[in-house]
């Protein structure tokens, strides 16, 4: 069973063109899977469609071998966690500790339940000590995990991520990804939806590629950044290292270290 | 162009200095970029460039912050706005007029500039940045890196002597990003502007600036050019800065003596192997 089936997916907001365009793909569970291309191209609409945030105009979505459309967004939501770019939007509570426990509350789970799911994920997002804190007082990057924490404390198996990482700085992201990171080695599968493509090439196992509404790659960071034709119909620019990579004539590679041995091999 | 001079300041609702004694000058057409962890202190620094701190947002500030011979303590925030275009990160919250034209207008108009002369400074203003064609569109119809582009014509339609800019391109995609670092390499190449960039991307650092100055805790760190700051790679690692791909791949290839020096932009490295 594939964590995600999509098949032909069209999607028309009320009164607009049609922004999906008959997008089909799959996802293996326990897959580390970015989702690049232009802003405007349709990913993050596309990743609303997981959750149930937008129901499909025409084709289907499978959610862990089931019909969305079956669900609720709130059945939905237990398994498919979806964090947005700006954390803000998603807090409300008035310490961190409520903030967590909002989703399992409404769950019902029993209080001891609540507190031991709480006090795991204050530790997996390195929050425990803001646990009374209120959480407008936290840095970018904390706000950031703990609108992190919120989702991962329903225990979702498959994690969507837009654009984690905008206007944090590099020790914020670091820790955003750490626990990411953790997270995927516990098999929980990974959507990463981002503009930077230093982070593609670090932790994806595969690159799908939109634009204006569709699918027009897949393949591993190494087969997309090699990709020169698609680099530019969808305006991306590959990581450094892959443009270093070819000038100097050696196989491509996507990261430093990498890089860094084939040249000393070929010296 | 800028002197600051042991500058420190505290806001009222803090209890720690976030700028601990600031000393920096910045020549006339010197193109200097700023980077450091959150909360380093770097865009509180933008905003006493401009004298919005300590006139409108006041606190425990003490130094000198004097631009072009002008001390920021003895002088109006207006005048100031005219000498120094300050362009922040979200394009939206500055845009606020119908057309394109009426945006670039607004700022000369206030200082009842000559109708030509507006007309001028418009027309230049859009060659800048590069949008003469949308002169006369809603910019709320215009892509992020159009919006902010838009923004800094106008700054420009008010002719500063400095552009600061802070983290103009964090909400913006990489052909946005692309579009606007065009235009400051345009503005400082052709037109001598002088420009601050508060900026955590260090590869348009590397590609654009003619020094970088460190930012850690309310002072300044290191400071020198980008070649001198992006080969102390253990050190930047530190302060949660990456070095472009290129200058760490150089850095590991001079430490192993492969090469002797290392490269800030693609180019570089490439005549490192010839």
């Amino acid at each position: 069973m594939n964590a995600i089936d999509v098949k032909d997916l069209h999607f028309t907001y009320p009164e607009s063109k049609e922004i999906l365009k008959g997008v089909t793909f799959s996802v293996k569970k326990g897959e580390f899977l970015s989702l690049v291309g232009q802003n405007g191209s349709g990913k993050t609409t596309f990743a609303k469609h997981f959750n149930g945030l937008l129901r499909p105009t025409k084709g289907k979505v499978f959610i862990l071998g089931e019909d969305a459309k079956n669900s609720s967004i709130a059945e939905l939501s237990r398994k498919v966690g979806h964090l947005f770019q700006n954390p803000e939007n998603q807090i409300f509570e008035e310490t961190v500790f409520a903030e967590i426990a909002f989703g399992p509350r409404n769950l019902n789970l029993p209080e001891e339940e609540i507190e031991a799911r709480v006090d795991k994920v204050l530790k997996t997002t390195r929050l425990s000590k803001y646990r009374d804190t209120h959480p407008l007082s936290l840095s970018g990057g904390e706000k950031q995990r703990l609108a992190l924490a919120s989702v991962v404390v329903m225990e979702p198996q498959i994690l969507v991520l837009d654009e984690p990482t905008t206007g944090l700085d590099l020790l914020s992201i670091m820790g955003i990804l750490e626990i990411v990171k953790e997270l995927h080695e516990k098999n929980v599968t990974v959507i990463l939806i981002t503009h930077d493509m230093g982070l593609v090439s670090e932790l994806s196992e595969r690159v799908v590629v939109m634009g204006n509404g569709q699918i027009i790659g897949d393949g591993t960071p190494k087969e997309i950044f090699a990709d020169d034709d698609l680099l530019t119909r969808a305006s991306l620019e590959p990581p450094q290292v892959m443009k270093f990579s070819k000038i100097l004539g050696l196989k491509p590679e996507v990261k430093v270290d990498a890089l860094y041995k084939r040249i000393v091999e070929t010296l | 162009m800028i002197e600051i001079k042991n500058l420190h300041f505290k806001y009222h609702s803090q209890t720690e200095e976030v700028l601990q004694g600031i000393n920096l000058n910045i020549k006339r057409g010197e193109f200097v970029s700023i980077i450091g962890p959150s909360g380093c202190g770097k865009s509180t620094l933008c905003l006493t460039l401009n004298g919005i701190i300590p006139r409108t947002i006041s606190g425990d500030f003490s130094g000198d912050v004097i631009i072009d011979g002008i001390n920021t303590k003895d002088r109006e925030v207006s005048e100031f706005s005219r000498r120094v275009g300050m362009i922040l990160q979200n394009p939206e919250s500055q845009l606020f007029a119908m057309t394109v034209e009426e945006e670039l207008a607004f700022g000369p108009e206030n200082l009842a500039v000559p109708r030509e002369e507006i007309e001028e400074r418009i027309s230049w203003a859009l060659s800048i940045v590069n949008m003469k064609d949308k002169r006369d569109e809603f910019p709320g119809n215009l892509s992020g890196g159009q919006k902010q582009r838009i923004a800094i014509a106008a700054s420009l339609t008010m002719k500063p002597d400095i552009l600061v800019l802070d983290e103009p391109t964090s909400q913006l995609d990489p052909v946005g990003k692309r579009e606007v670092f065009s235009v400051l390499r345009e503005l400082h190449k052709k037109e001598g502007m002088t420009i601050v960039l508060v900026e955590h991307r260090t590869e348009p650092i590397a590609e654009l600036s003619d020094r970088v100055v460190v930012m850690d805790k309310g002072s300044i760190v290191l400071e020198g050019t980008p070649r001198h700051i992006f080969e102390k790679v253990p050190a930047l690692r530190e302060l949660g800065i990456m070095v472009p791909d290129i200058s760490y791949l150089t850095y590991l290839l001079k430490e192993g003596g492969y090469v002797k020096d290392i490269a800030l932009t693609i180019e570089e490295g490439r005549r490192l192997f010839i």
